[in-house]
């Protein structure tokens, strides 16, 4: 470049350079913003959501029981009462009830047959009152029913039943929580609170206080018709068995077809027909999934997995993820610089030896990532599991992967969908567990993918 | 592969193409043991082209193909019995930009021997202080071995990736500009390096850097490029070997008028 270059007439100088630039730089300006506030909306809607779940998990309740506690032990402690005293108390107040609690806890065969079967086989086990052994639970009368149930059963569990059915504390009113906090705050200043004034008029027995829905007692208690002891762990245990089948199934199998199209397959128009296939895959709405997985584990291959077990829905849920799992394990293959494979190749390794040794950990970050997109997926997926059979009412722990079962986000639609308005409480008080599931299971991800990202750096 | 011929390396009427792309051309040359040998030319010419046929890197492109022969010691190594993995073990290579592992220094060196089976604590021990030694790291690095490759500076990572190729024990050593991404000091000390590998090594080193082939060659081969005229663009091009003598000579007296040009650093 010499020095007396001198200027042409295309490039703006002076006043006209100083407008060209402002022009430029309100533009940038103008974008900025717009990002900006599409930030906002995005928190915005997402503090709106939290609140609204919250709003609705804790707050003000009137309870009322149906029988005291008192009227049936002096005191009102049921816990002080042995397993026969509580199966007489069923006996008086529930009995048309007592083979249901038989069948939900004793049957040791499956639900429809259970009426029709011997009890020495039905019950199989369990102590039985003399001469019932080959009557079936529909023959015995209701005192030999309590007897079972009073000789078979723990003492926790008949209190339950006592609880739920006979006590039956209801919720008669539920306030929300911003309805709770004014409330609460009016008492905090010496004022008598609104919302007890109003309870004490139109429910004088009720028991008034500030309820969390979600409790302890919640996460451990299994579901029920009675929104004050329903709690999760059946749904819950279910989505951990559902998604420990899922990552298992899909995790391994979509990382080894990600290896394979990345590392081994050739530049062949079948691969590239397979690889665009994958890719469309993962746009596949997941109702579908549910019906190939109805067609595919439930039905053809219900000898292996069971029918509507969790092995079927934790396999459909898999092959949901599948392709969203190889498709960003390939980017995360294909994002290894070429100097490590080199460098490999370059002391003598072979071709697996330096996948195994040397690609593979350094994609693993990116593996990870994919596979926390993919099973966050998986966590939250309903329609799918609807279709391929999970319940919404069952009593008893999942105990094996071909049990029956039932995971959260179903539980959650079913209580929304039910008339009384406390269920929206337990809703929320669910979707609160569900959210807390996702961050574990997040979090945990996150943090083997940094151990994975801090051993590649030293 | 077994030891004979005269020479440790012989390249014989090779032809070396990227799909249908002619690379180069017709190059012969015979490289003796134990000397080092740099390969210097324009850039485009295909010296890296070559020098990555000697250990059959050129395998990792699928496009890539290599016609004549590639011997070592009169083996060829593109005989269809021959396997890359043993011919890159006996020829290490050593790359333009530092690439350790993202692995211990000690875990750097291990794992080539480790690749080959070689277990046993005391014995790999062993091999990766002889390694390092080799390369002069040893005194630098011996109280931290367990620290990342990646945590050294340029020149040390690249006297890692000397020692790691040294240590599964190679006869030939292929080096890739090795020096173009180092500053002058680490630059003197991998020159310096050489100087005593060359002892219990053949070297072959691509450079873009003259004054490098002059201070560390015992022979230089010039590359250079010949096109189609009458057709325009890259696609046309090729590269040749244009000539080859010990560095003394070619640098004194080329025998080509377009060697002594290049020399004079006319082109580049």
């Amino acid at each position: 470049m010499s020095a007396n270059n001198t200027p042409s007439n295309y490039m703006p100088s002076g006043e006209a350079f100083k407008r060209n630039l402002a022009g430029r730089n309100r533009r940038g300006g103008i974008w900025g913003t717009f990002y900006y506030l599409s930030l906002v909306v995005a928190i915005i809607a997402l503090i709106a959501l939290f609140l609204s779940i919250i709003n609705q998990a804790f707050g003000y309740v009137v309870e009322a029981d149906t029988i005291s506690p008192t009227e049936l032990v002096e005191g009102g402690d049921l816990s002080t009462l042995d397993s026969p005293a509580l199966a007489a108390i069923l006996l008086e107040n529930v009995p048309g009830r007592l083979i249901v609690y038989t069948r939900d806890t004793l049957s040791r065969v499956s639900e429809d047959v259970f009426t029709r079967t011997p009890l020495r086989e039905a019950v199989a086990g369990s102590t039985l009152p003399a001469g019932t052994e080959d009557l079936d639970i529909t023959d015995i009368t209701a005192e030999q029913r309590a007897e079972i149930l009073g000789a078979n059963l723990g003492a926790d569990v008949l209190v339950d039943y006592v609880t739920e059915d006979v006590v039956e504390a209801n919720v008669e009113r539920a306030w929300s929580l911003f309805e709770s906090i004014p409330a609460a705050v009016t008492q905090l200043f010496g004022q008598p609170n609104p919302l007890l004034v109003e309870a004490i008029e139109e429910y004088p027995d009720g028991d008034f206080y500030f309820r969390s829905w979600l409790t302890l007692d919640f996460i451990t208690s299994r579901g029920s018709d009675e929104p004050t002891v329903a709690g999760i762990r059946i749904a819950l245990l279910g989505t951990i068995w559902v998604i420990i089948i899922t990552l298992g199934f899909a995790f391994p199998v979509g990382v080894g077809a990600a290896i394979y199209l990345q590392e081994y397959a050739t530049d062949t128009p079948l691969n590239r027909l397979i690889e665009t296939n994958i890719r469309n895959l993962a746009g596949v709405p997941s109702i579908i999934y549910g019906l190939l997985g109805l067609a595919i584990f439930a039905r053809a291959l219900s000898d292996i997995t069971g029918g509507r077990t969790i092995l079927s829905a934790g396999l459909t849920l898999g092959l949901l993820i599948l392709p969203v799992i190889i498709i960003n394990s390939q980017e995360a293959l294909r994002a290894v610089p070429s100097s490590i494979r080199e460098a490999s190749y370059g002391v003598g390794a072979t071709k697996w030896q330096t996948i195994w040794n040397q690609v593979l950990p350094a994609a693993m970050p990116g593996i990870l990532t994919g596979t926390i997109l993919a099973s966050s997926r998986a966590l939250g997926e309903t329609a799918p599991l609807i279709v391929v059979g999970a319940s919404t009412t069952i009593f008893r722990n999942p105990l094996s992967i071909i049990d029956k079962f039932t995971v959260l986000p179903i539980q959650i639609f079913d209580w929304t969908s039910r008339p009384q308005a406390e269920f929206r409480a337990v809703a929320a008080a669910a979707i609160i567990v569900l959210i807390v599931l996702l961050l574990l299971l997040n979090t945990t991800a996150i943090i083997l993918r940094q151990r994975f990202r801090k051993s590649l750096q030293g | 592969m077994t030891q004979n011929g005269a020479y440790a390396i012989e390249l014989k009427n090779v032809d070396i193409y990227y799909g249908p792309k002619l690379a180069v051309k017709d190059v012969n040359l015979s490289l003796q043991s134990r000397k080092i040998t740099a390969f210097i030319g324009p850039s485009g010419c295909g010296k890296s082209t070559v020098l990555r046929s000697i250990n059959r890197m050129n395998d990792l492109i699928p496009s890539a193909r290599v016609e004549g022969q590639v011997t070592f010691h009169g083996q060829n190594l593109y005989d269809a019995n021959i396997d890359p993995v043993e011919v890159r073990r006996r020829i290490g290579m050593v790359f333009q930009k530092p690439n350790p592992f993202p692995k211990s220094i000690y875990d750097n060196i291990a794992y080539g021997p480790r690749l080959l089976g070689v277990k046993g604590k005391s014995t790999l021990d062993e091999i990766v202080e002889k390694s390092l030694k080799s390369s002069f790291l040893w005194d630098e690095v011996k109280d931290d071995l367990k620290k990342s490759g990646l945590a050294l500076s340029g020149g040390q990572q690249q006297r890692l990736c000397i020692a790691r190729t040294i240590a599964v024990e190679p006869e030939v050593i292929l080096m890739d500009e090795p020096c173009s991404a180092l500053d002058p000091i680490a630059t003197q000390a991998v020159e310096d390096l050489m100087k005593i590998l060359v002892k219990q090594y053949t070297i072959i080193i691509v450079t873009h850097n003259m004054q490098q082939a002059q201070r560390v060659a015992d022979y230089t081969a010039f590359y250079s490029i010949r096109k189609k005229e009458d057709v325009p663009g890259k696609e046309n091009r090729w590269g040749v070997l244009g000539e080859f003598a010990p560095t003394d000579q070619l640098f004194s007296k080329p025998n080509s008028e377009e060697t002594e040009r290049y020399i004079r650093g006319e082109f580049g």
